[in-house]
């Protein structure tokens, strides 16, 4: 079985510079005050400007060719960028979908002109995008999306409603994923990725507000929003292997195990300075999970560096390390008996109340942990 | 994998297919398997590990790792980590070449004295739960600043096993050991000593990783072949969510305990790794192990099952060498000396460079 050819990797030197330099960045950017650590920052931390001070020092859109902004750096560069400013617990929302997946996939199935118009900006830092994929009847099951794209002249035009469409009322761009043709015993053929500009006046855009009443989530209307051809993503009728490609890529990263680590540095500095570290081992195997996941999820950027497609490896990170997310916020109740508080000035019980406010959606994006474990049992061969 | 590992991967399989446990040739020999080892021993993997110029077969710590996945897979009744990665290298380490044969290693506890006298040193005193001491042939001490080297006959072996029949006996000593079989450390005795516990560790993290994949895979065969209402059990969902929860918990004991190698090769963070190793190793060991038997029914839960050979080492590999809560405890005290701003370099491996806080602003 694949699965079991997943090897460690080793951090080459020039990478661990890479790390020293973003520390020293985070470092600087937290003296001057300039954003307050934060749990579940890549959901909830949107700066436009500290996104463009990251891209003004490369470090988005760094696996992009040269000549579209980018240093051509690997999966394991961009592996350290992120987990570093992840664990710093940064605002890096705005950029992480345009750097995370949809960069990634214009570099791939984009013509030279999208990527052209798309790829600098989202480097600099000051394009950001968002996905338009779940819909009001479709969660998990991808394939069953309804909104429709109708051939018509120089294009498509589309009409449908997206929903949990996280940042769409601050992004510059959407892409949308559309039935170009209607359902057949194939589910999967007929899905096309559609690329539109933002503001359109045929796109509606609505908050979902989360149960703490902040606005991350949007429902999309969209109303015979005219596409010209030259915004077409890809082949019309491929979209689903695009998608589930993007999907597959985003599984794995560190924001599947670290949304809650600021909470976990937190607690700790605050048992050692009460000398309460120690006493208990609760913490270590809490650690020893964290260290563990880590590695895996740095031997699936270590494949999808070597041009490997890792989909079950990264299922099986995500599977783990959202539900370790979960786990530190139980260890931090349980050591530090603080009560969560989200208007505290103290750092720790504001933090443990982002942290359990946000907690449902960790097993829940980019697919659920039921449906992950369903792509490991096809796997093992017994789907 | 690269080609050594894979080549060494794909012999040792085939050696331990052709020689695997019976149980009843177990009984026969004391609970090892003496034709396995000469097996293994003649396909050189018995000293990996241990340099060429001491009379081993070299490689890295990674190598042995990867040869103790495979053994911990078969169940195979032999002192490969005993023999390689701890009593080889310790006579490696004072320059002394390695004797032929099967070997155990002991570490000197307050219950054996070893005296200097003349001619060597007195040895009086027992070491406990000695793992495969009845199958050695020369048994291995690490007494402080000392290695010694002794035949097996020289100490009285009291045998004992663990819960899946390993041979883990107790030896009395009462001999004196000739000074040419007395050797002094080359390196500094505290990190000798750090360095045998952390390889003793790790070891049985890697072979829970082999025999958890084991249990795995009988499990996904077996869910494929049990019928009940009509259809394979496998064909239901929460058998198939259990299966693919044993899959993750393996596949993420098999990455830590390779990188935990990794990080003893190079000495980097080796301590702060093979205690995270061995804690999700022995958490793996008991979830692994229940699933694995509650999907096999009461039909795994007799003698003539195989799944026995994995889940009881599983079980008793979890408290061998320190449990998740001993590990655990040692990360404790790292989380504890990296102090603040230090929890992150600690899991990411990396030099820490201060990163100024509100308070220092």
């Amino acid at each position: 079985m694949d699965l079991w050819n997943l090897r460690p990797v080793t951090l080459p030197a020039e990478l661990e510079t890479l790390r020293r330099d973003i520390r020293a960045f985070l470092g600087a950017e937290l003296a001057a005050g300039r954003f307050t650590p934060r749990c579940d920052q890549w959901l909830g931390g949107w700066d436009a400007s500290f996104s463009r001070r990251l891209g003004e020092r490369g470090w988005i859109g760094m696996a992009f060719p040269e000549q579209y902004g980018g240093r051509q750096a690997g999966a394991l560069a961009r592996f350290v960028v992120t987990e570093e400013l992840l664990a710093a617990g940064a605002p890096v929302a705005a950029h992480w979908i345009a750097d995370r997946q949809t960069g990634p996939g214009l570099l791939r199935f984009g013509t030279e002109e999208q990527k052209h118009t798309y790829l600098p900006g989202i480097a600099r830092g000051e394009r950001f995008f968002a996905v338009g994929l779940s819909e009001p009847d479709t969660g998990s099951d991808l394939a069953s999306v309804r909104t429709r794209a109708t051939r018509v002249v120089d294009g498509w035009r589309l009409s449908g409603t997206k929903v949990w469409t996280s940042g769409a009322h601050h992004a510059q761009t959407l892409v949308v994923l559309a039935r170009t043709a209607a359902p057949a015993a194939d589910r999967h053929a007929g899905l096309g990725q559609f690329i539109i500009d933002l503001p359109h006046p045929a796109v509606q855009i609505r908050p979902i507000r989360l149960l703490t009443g902040e606005h991350h989530f949007n429902e999309v209307v969209l109303d015979e929003v005219f596409v010209p051809d030259a915004r077409v993503l890809g082949e019309p009728g491929d979209g689903w292997h695009q998608v589930t490609h993007e999907l597959a890529m985003e599984r794995s990263g560190p924001e599947r195990i670290l949304s809650t680590f600021p909470l976990l540095a937190v607690a700790t500095e605050s048992l050692a300075a009460a000398g309460r570290l120690g006493e208990r081992c609760a913490l270590g195997s809490v650690v020893a999970r964290l260290w563990a996941l880590r590695q895996m999820s740095l031997a699936v950027a270590g494949r999808l560096e070597a041009g490997g497609v890792p989909a079950v490896e990264a299922a099986a990170v995500k599977d783990l390390g959202t539900r370790f997310e979960n786990t530190v916020i139980d260890c931090v109740r349980m050591l530090t008996q603080v009560e969560p508080d989200p208007g505290a000035t103290d750092e720790l019980p504001r933090m443990l109340a982002e942290a359990v406010l946000h907690s449902p959606g960790f097993t829940l994006r980019g697919g659920t942990n039921e449906i992950l474990r369903g792509v490991i049992a096809r796997q093992l061969g017994v789907r | 994998m690269n080609d050594i590992i894979e080549a060494l991967d794909a012999s040792v399989r085939s050696v331990c297919g052709k020689y695997g446990a019976d149980d009843e040739a177990l009984r026969r020999t004391d609970g090892w398997n003496p034709s396995l080892w000469s097996a293994l021993e003649s396909i050189g993997v018995t000293t990996l590990s241990v340099p060429e110029e001491y009379g081993g077969s070299g490689g890295d710590v990674v190598t042995a790792v990867a040869v103790l996945e495979v053994l911990g897979e078969y169940a195979a009744a032999v002192p490969f980590a005993e023999t390689a990665l701890l009593a080889g290298r310790l006579l490696a380490g004072c320059g002394v070449q390695v004797p032929p044969g099967p070997l155990a290693a002991i570490v000197a506890g307050p219950e054996l004295q070893v005296q200097p006298t003349v001619g060597g040193v007195q040895m009086s005193g027992v070491a406990r739960r000695v793992p495969w001491a009845r199958a050695a042939e020369h048994l291995v001490v690490l007494a402080e600043d000392q290695v010694i080297l002794l035949r097996r006959a020289e100490g009285l072996v009291a045998q004992g096993t663990n819960i899946a029949g390993e041979p883990r006996d107790d030896v009395a000593f009462d001999c004196t050991v000739p000074a040419e079989r007395v050797y002094w450390l080359r390196g500094e005795p505290q990190r000798v000593l750090r360095e045998q516990r952390l390889r003793t560790t790790l070891a049985r993290a890697a072979l829970i990783a082999g025999a958890a994949r084991r249990a795995l895979e009988l499990t996904v065969a077996y869910a494929g072949e049990r019928e009940q209402f009509g259809r394979p059990i496998k064909k239901f969902q929460a058998v198939q969510q259990h299966l693919a929860a044993m899959a993750g918990e393996v596949l993420l004991t098999k990455i830590a305990v390779e990188a935990a190698a990794v990080a003893v090769d190079t000495d980097s963070g080796a301590e702060v790794a093979v205690a995270a190793a061995k804690t999700v190793a022995g958490q793996a060991a008991g979830l692994v192990a229940s699933l694995a038997h509650q999907i096999h029914g009461a039909l795994g839960y007799t003698e003539e099952h195989p799944l026995r050979h994995s889940t009881t080492r599983l079980w008793a590999w979890r408290d061998e060498a320190g449990n998740e809560a001993a590990c655990s405890a040692v990360l404790d005290q790292h989380v504890l000396a990296a102090g603040k701003g230090g929890l992150w370099p600690l899991i990411s491996g990396a030099a820490y460079v201060p990163v100024p806080t509100k308070e220092s602003r």
